[in-house]
């Protein structure tokens, strides 16, 4: 597994969202890409899953190009999304939820063997398999949303802000699963707003800024870096300076 | 008493016709949140199908009433294929122009390709012969009716609920780019949903025909609005309201002249008076979610 993306340039009607990003994710790594709000996190993401199509760059998996495909050739493929806000559906129970992410695989075996896998990663999920997902907490939801995910049997699974909104005992779970399903095998992508959380658990970081990578290295020595630390962290090297002018994130210990 | 089966009887089919039908709008506005105009008219086309299936290529009746069942699933798939999907992320009110379009067309080419002038539907004894229930001489056709939708209602709530198609239908119609995220072919789960929807039309319209044999290239016009009527009256995007919606309607209207039989000159009318009262009570309609927007 070997995700590749070079000089990625997107656009929405005009305004240029992505201005050529570039950044590599490896096999069995834990890659965070961060960013205050608006920076084009998500849009990234959109553009690998094939959600929407780039005006130029290259999506490279495991040697292929796959900037252009379907959205379904690309889940086929191994790349799978948790996408941002969750999106389960409503009302199909947490089962369907489920089983939807199952689509494209016919292994009748392998799905009975994931779904095991998931109700243990999420016990609470378990205890709710026929329970409606509209009526799920917000942290039930994110779990489902990460659940259906690995239900597609990703190589690379890609989270859009899987922390957002979710109070921070949560969060701390959300985290501990990120670290357990990598431990597992699965390479993850990760976007989060929570640049310390996310950072601790990342191989290596990417930091986004208005549609450009303005600074990368390994999740520590990002951690360590002061203009991430005043930008991201809320921590502030003098009083007197000006307020951090991003959004600081929520920190979850 | 035998005069109480039949109206009852009458009321029970007419209103499963109405649910057949109704059936198709709300299942299209589901995934397209668009309000199919053109479906009184592949309803039409089947009539006319069959017609020229068993009048002209001298078909056995269950031959052309399954050429015609197909053809008007195609119909209804062309229909998407040509006139809505490439308008799908235009705004809204595009796709609904375009819908009335294809209305118009397919009036209008069934006017050019078989005349004006009203044909008449052929009889297949089969379904037409008398029979008595309960010492009321009825149509075969007022029994097989309620049947052949109920096993048609069953057959497409376990499509709905038990196969990969139907639950992809149910997240294409919540969320277009999280069924994406799952692998969900878009196009194909659209098209799919058009195919269903027309061919219960298609159903509904031979059963329509042996009850009601006149065919003119205006005669999907008011069961397509009364259908539609109904499946807002259960909630429009919700196939549980359509049949609830189309029964009740159905029902409604032959209860109602059957009662006061000098309302019959205004049974056309009871649908629009019911819209509105439902309507005003209860603006989502009898099954409906609290928002059909999609998000
Ligand atoms: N569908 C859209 N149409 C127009 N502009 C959009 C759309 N989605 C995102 N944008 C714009 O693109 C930029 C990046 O957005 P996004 O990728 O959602 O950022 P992030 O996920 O980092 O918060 C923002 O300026 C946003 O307003
Ligand atoms: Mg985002």
């Amino acid at each position: 597994m070997r995700l590749e993306i070079q000089d990625l340039r997107v656009s929405y009607g005009g305004i240029r969202a992505l201005k050529g990003v570039s950044l590599t994710v490896s096999e069995g790594s834990v890659v965070t890409l961060i960013g205050a709000n608006g920076a084009g996190k998500s849009t990234a993401l959109r553009a690998i899953s094939g959600l929407l199509k780039p005006d130029s760059g290259r999506i490279v998996y495991n040697g292929e190009d796959i900037l252009g495909l379907a959205a379904k050739e690309i889940v086929r493929r191994g790349v799978v999304m948790a996408p941002e806000g969750r999106r389960v559906f409503p009302d199909m129970t947490v089962r369907e939820n489920l089983l939807i992410g199952a689509y494209l695989r016919n292994d009748k075996a392998g799905v009975e063997k994931d779904l095991r896998y998931v109700m243990e990663l999420f016990p609470r999920l378990s205890e709710r398999t026929w329970q409606m997902a509209g009526t799920l907490s917000g942290g039930e939801q994110q779990m489902l949303a990460v659940g259906r995910a690995l239900m597609a049997k990703p190589k690379l699974l890609m989270m859009d802000e899987p922390s957002l909104g979710l109070a921070p005992l949560v969060v701390k779970d959300i985290f501990a699963i990120i670290r357990r399903v990598n431990q597992d095998g699965i390479t993850i992508l990760l976007i989060e707003q929570n640049a310390n959380a996310s950072l601790r658990v990342a191989d290596y970081g990417y930091v986004l800024e208005t549609g450009s990578i303005v600074l990368e290295g390994n999740g520590r020595a990002l951690l360590e870096n002061p203009s991430i630390q005043e930008a991201y962290l809320g921590r502030r090297r003098n009083r007197k300076t000006e307020p951090a002018k991003y959004e600081v994130s929520m920190n979850s210990d | 008493m035998s005069a109480i089966i039949q109206h009852l009887a009458n009321a029970l089919s007419v209103g499963s016709l109405y649910a057949l039908m109704a059936i198709g709008y709300t299942m299209v506005y589901g995934v397209l949140r668009l309000i199919n105009f053109a479906h009184g008219e592949i309803f039409m086309m089947a009539m006319y199908i069959v017609f020229f299936g068993l009048t002209m290529f001298l078909m056995p009746w269950y031959v052309s009433f399954i050429v015609a069942i197909l053809l008007t699933a195609a119909l209804g798939v062309a229909a998407e294929r040509l006139a809505y999907r490439p308008l799908r992320d235009a705004p809204r009110i595009s796709i609904l122009i375009s819908a009335i379009a294809v209305s118009y067309f397919l009036q209008n080419l069934a006017t050019v390709l078989f005349g004006g002038r009203p044909l008449t539907f052929p009889q297949v004894p089969l379904f037409t012969s008398m029979i008595d229930v309960g010492g009321a001489r009825i149509s075969r056709l007022l029994i097989l009716t309620p049947a052949v939708t109920a096993i048609l209602l069953i057959a497409l709530q376990y499509l709905l609920k038990r196969t990969k198609t139907g639950m992809a239908m149910r997240a294409v119609a919540r969320d277009y780019d999280a069924a994406r995220l799952m692998g969900v072919d878009l196009n194909r789960t659209i098209a799919m949903t058009f195919f269903i929807g027309s061919s219960l039309a298609g159903v509904g319209a031979i059963m329509w025909g042996m009850k009601y044999p006149q065919i003119i290239p205006t005669v999907g016009a008011m069961p397509g609005v009364k259908c539609f009527i109904a499946a807002v009256l259960g909630g429009i995007g919700s196939v549980a309201g359509a049949v609830v919606g189309g029964l009740a309607l159905g029902i409604a209207e032959v209860l109602i002249v059957a009662a006061a039989p000098a309302l019959a000159g205004y049974r056309d009318a009871f649908a629009f008076v019911l819209l509105i009262i439902v309507l005003l009570v209860k603006p989502t309609g009898l099954l409906g979610e609290k928002t059909t927007e999609k998000v």
